[in-house]
């Protein structure tokens, strides 16, 4: 039997909705798939996943009819399924180890795993119970999936965890970055609903550094903290006319389309004004998503442009078909050198040189070199930068005795996550830079269990 | 966080006291806030203008220029923000430097005073010129009097005080006494005003800018101004930047970008809408 495909919105259709774009697997195509799994008893599929879900105990749990116990068990090991089912790399991940993906049509795993949460949803609530309470408080700064996992982990163990979070959504990049046709943000609500339900306390518009110190939150009775502001700050490309108005940054233009709902103004009242031709500069997961939100707020040309070629475009495989099947154009080997605007500074057009592969580089890519003399221009009404991230300073100016790496994010011990100050761990985007969803709670889960043993340690009598 | 106090300090500026203690006990002269009033409110940045530890409370001074400041003016004691994230942005470095002349526009008094007021406390000779319009939108005026050793006092219509703007009487103290600093906050064209007088007679300036902002705390770099030729994020390497510096015309123009959707939404909200009872006055 061959691996199920997933239903997806016809393309033509999709670009111009915010609806999610893959359907989830209907259960017809659900039981095929789970039919398919050998059970092996090496579980390289295991292997692969960053956080260790039980793979093959949930897809037997599904084959015998218990998508419930199926459910269950993925959460004994990740407390965000439905998020991960849907944006997870698993064609990297998990799905890469599965045994059938030697012969090319591994388990879709994801897909599973999405079906298993999304169904469980619908049934009543969970039936987790925390461990018995422990004397332990814990502070987690940041509430993106680091934070989320490491907050669900100590709370199932017994400990008493406060989240303290600057937006005024839990989420991290799932609730501001990854948009609502891909991940759709009751999923993200209903998941840290979930979280609360395990006695987690979460404070919003708590800015870290600002509202409150890492020293004094230690003072105030926190015995450990975990720290998972991620990889927030926004790069630009340092090229004349970067202030014009309709340059954004990735962040700024899908905080306003997702978190703040600009493509519902004036219902909500934030903003958003691209115009009808959005240059997208960057290739990775983070353009994409920029270059396809751009079409379904209306704008007529997207070009997604990028200095290297196709072969080293850093997304998702499936994301670049997304982006292509819905129409994005793709300027590969060009550069930005410059924005011009007009007499009201609004972007008019982008000057770009076009480039040529040299020798690989130090990642072994093959470095993009400008060919002399090729500088063109194209008629564009505003330009998103896609370009990376860094990690915000705001916490980390304001903590004293917080040791950096040289790259600027938290220096945490690999093993243990723990950074130079005693009781306080980090983990996520603010520690490898920006990475992905299920490597950042993979992280939360491992500093989890560390400041488990630290609390136990330090403080046996509480 | 709820409001427990209001009242009316001039047509369309009302001035609030929030209960925020983990905020009031933070605050320090130049921070501001973001608020949300509600669920599908946009973000937006308010200065401190004053703040009470003991009592947890800070105090809000706002201007309905638009939709979100006129659902907000319209709030009564008891009703609550969604949310008030804060405080945010550097701190306004307070030092005993000599004499400090503080020039206010129009609204830009709420954010000077709490500046002054500390420049004043920690022993610096203090002149403030205080600007408005007209007479009935002249806010804090007797705040700032209690505050400083001279308060000179202008209007564009002359209907009190000078008749004129505040460049003249700025221009007249720079050049009868030594002045160590300037903090010139208002409207752009305002400042960008006591800058160039600034500039020619070689006065260090601290202006106070207000980008356009979502997150207001270094996350979008929509805020981005341009200061000595460099990009800086206003929410969190300011709000308060070298006025000699800054480029005033890119920060206009950046103002300006949402415009029209600013009104469209203005428009609709004040269709059947009675706002706060000073808009009458
Ligand atoms: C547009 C976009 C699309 C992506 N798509 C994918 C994808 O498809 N698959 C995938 O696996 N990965 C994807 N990623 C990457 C992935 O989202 C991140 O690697 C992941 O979210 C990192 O998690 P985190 O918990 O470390 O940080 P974040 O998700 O960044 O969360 C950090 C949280 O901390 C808060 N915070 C920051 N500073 C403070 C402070 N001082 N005090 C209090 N709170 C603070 C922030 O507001 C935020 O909520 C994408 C990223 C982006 C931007
Ligand atoms: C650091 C800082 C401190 C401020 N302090 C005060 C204060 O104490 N009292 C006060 O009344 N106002 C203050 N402002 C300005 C205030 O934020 C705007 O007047 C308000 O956002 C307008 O919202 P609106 O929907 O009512 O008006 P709109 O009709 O939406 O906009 C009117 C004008 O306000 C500005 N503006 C709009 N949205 C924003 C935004 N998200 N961020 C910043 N400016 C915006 C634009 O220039 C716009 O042209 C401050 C701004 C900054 C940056
Ligand atoms: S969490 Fe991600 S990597 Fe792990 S099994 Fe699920 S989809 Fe695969
Ligand atoms: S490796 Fe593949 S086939 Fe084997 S148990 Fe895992 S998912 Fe099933
Ligand atoms: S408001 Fe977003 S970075 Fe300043
Ligand atoms: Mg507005």
């Amino acid at each position: 039997m061959p691996r199920q495909v997933m239903p997806k919105q016809d393309p033509a259709e999709r670009s111009r909705n915010f609806g999610e774009v893959a359907l989830g697997f209907t259960p017809e195509q659900a039981a095929a798939e789970a039919a398919r799994c050998l059970n092996c008893k090496k579980r390289f599929c295991v292997q692969g996943c960053p956080v260790e879900v039980d793979i093959p105990d949930f897809i037997q749990l599904l084959k015998a009819g218990d998508p419930a116990g199926a459910a269950a068990k993925i959460k004994e090991k990740n407390s965000l399924p439905a998020i991960c089912g849907r944006v997870c790399p698993q064609e990297s991940q998990c799905e890469k180890e599965c045994i059938l993906a030697k012969k090319g049509e591994p388990i879709a795993i994801g897909g599973l795993e999405r079906f298993v949460a999304d169904y469980a949803a619908e049934q009543a609530g969970g039936t987790v119970r925390p461990a018995k309470a422990l004397p332990y408080r814990a502070a987690i700064i940041g509430a993106g999936p680091a934070g989320l996992t490491a907050a669900a982990d100590l709370a199932l163990q017994g400990f008493d965890v406060t989240i303290f979070e600057s937006l005024h959504e839990a989420g991290g990049v799932l609730q501001y970055g990854i948009p609502q046709f891909r991940l759709p943000k009751e999923i993200v609500g209903r998941e840290v609903e979930y979280i609360k339900q395990l006695g987690v306390k979460l404070e919003t518009s708590v800015l870290v550094g600002q509202t409150v110190t890492v020293p004094e939150l230690l003072e105030q009775g926190f015995q450990t903290i975990f720290i998972g502001t991620g990889a927030g700050l926004p790069y630009f490309l340092n090229v004349p006319g970067e202030n014009l108005n309709g340059v954004y940054s990735a962040n700024e233009f899908l905080t306003r389309v997702n978190l703040m709902k600009a493509y519902r103004f004036p219902e909500y009242d934030t903003p958003v004004r691209i115009g009808e031709r959005v240059a997208v500069v960057g290739g990775g997961n983070v353009a994409m998503d920029a270059a396809r939100t751009s079409l379904r707020l209306g704008a007529k040309a997207v070009y997604i442009v990028y200095r290297r070629s196709e072969e080293e475009l850093p997304a998702r495989y499936e994301e670049i078909e997304n982006a292509k099947e819905e129409g994005i154009i793709f300027r590969l080997l060009t550069n930005p050198v410059r924005i011009i605007g007009d007499e009201q500074g609004v972007v008019q057009a982008l000057e770009c040189i076009r480039m040529e592969l040299g020798e690989p580089d130090r990642s072994g890519r093959r470095r993009p070199v400008a060919v002399p003399g090729s500088e063109f221009q194209f008629p564009v009404d505003s330009v998103i930068v896609a370009i990376g991230q860094g990690p915000n300073p705001v916490l980390l100016r304001n903590t004293t005795g917080l040791q950096l790496n040289e790259r600027g994010y938290i220096q945490a011990d690999p093993e243990t996550l723990a950074t130079s100050i005693p009781g306080v761990f980090a983990g996520g985007d603010i520690v490898t830079g920006a990475a992905t969803v299920i490597a950042a709670m993979g992280a939360g889960k491992k500093a989890a269990r560390r400041m488990v043993e630290y609390c136990k340690q330090k403080y046996p009598n509480g | 966080m709820e409001i427990v106090a209001k009242d009316c300090l001039a047509p369309r500026i009302v001035r609030l006291v929030v209960k925020a203690p983990r905020i009031a006990a933070k605050a320090q002269p130049g921070h501001f806030v973001v608020v949300r009033l509600n669920d599908r409110a946009e973000r937006i940045p308010l200065t401190i203008a004053d703040f009470d530890r003991a009592a947890g409370t800070i105090t809000l001074i706002i201007q309905e220029v638009g939709k979100s400041t006129a659902m907000i003016n319209a709030m009564e004691p008891g009703q609550s923000f969604a949310d008030v994230l804060g405080p945010l942005g550097t701190p306004y470095p307070i030092e005993k430097v000599g004499t400090v002349v503080g020039v206010a526009g129009g609204l830009g008094a709420a954010p000077l005073y709490p500046k002054v007021k500390a420049l004043y406390e920690a022993g610096n000779r203090v002149i403030v010129i205080l600007g408005a319009q007209r007479r009935e939108l002249l806010i804090l005026m007797e705040e700032l009097r209690a505050v400083s050793h001279e308060l000179i006092v202008a209007t564009d219509d002359g209907s009190y005080g000078e008749h004129g703007l505040v460049t003249v009487p700025l221009r007249r103290v720079l050049e009868r006494e030594k002045v160590d600093e300037v903090i010139a906050i208002g409207p752009v064209p305002m400042m960008d005003a006591c800058c160039r007088i600034t500039r020619e007679l070689n006065v260090k300036t601290v202006v106070s800018l207000n980008a356009v902002m979502v997150d207001g705390t270094g996350m979008c770099g929509g805020c981005r101004v341009t200061v000595g030729g460099q990009s800086k994020f206003c929410c969190v390497d300011g709000p308060a930047f070298d006025g000699l510096q800054v480029d005033f015309a890119e920060l206009r123009q950046r103002q300006r970008y949402y415009n029209a959707q600013e009104r469209e939404a203005y428009q609709a909200h004040q269709h059947g809408m009675e706002g706060c009872r000073c808009r009458a006055k």
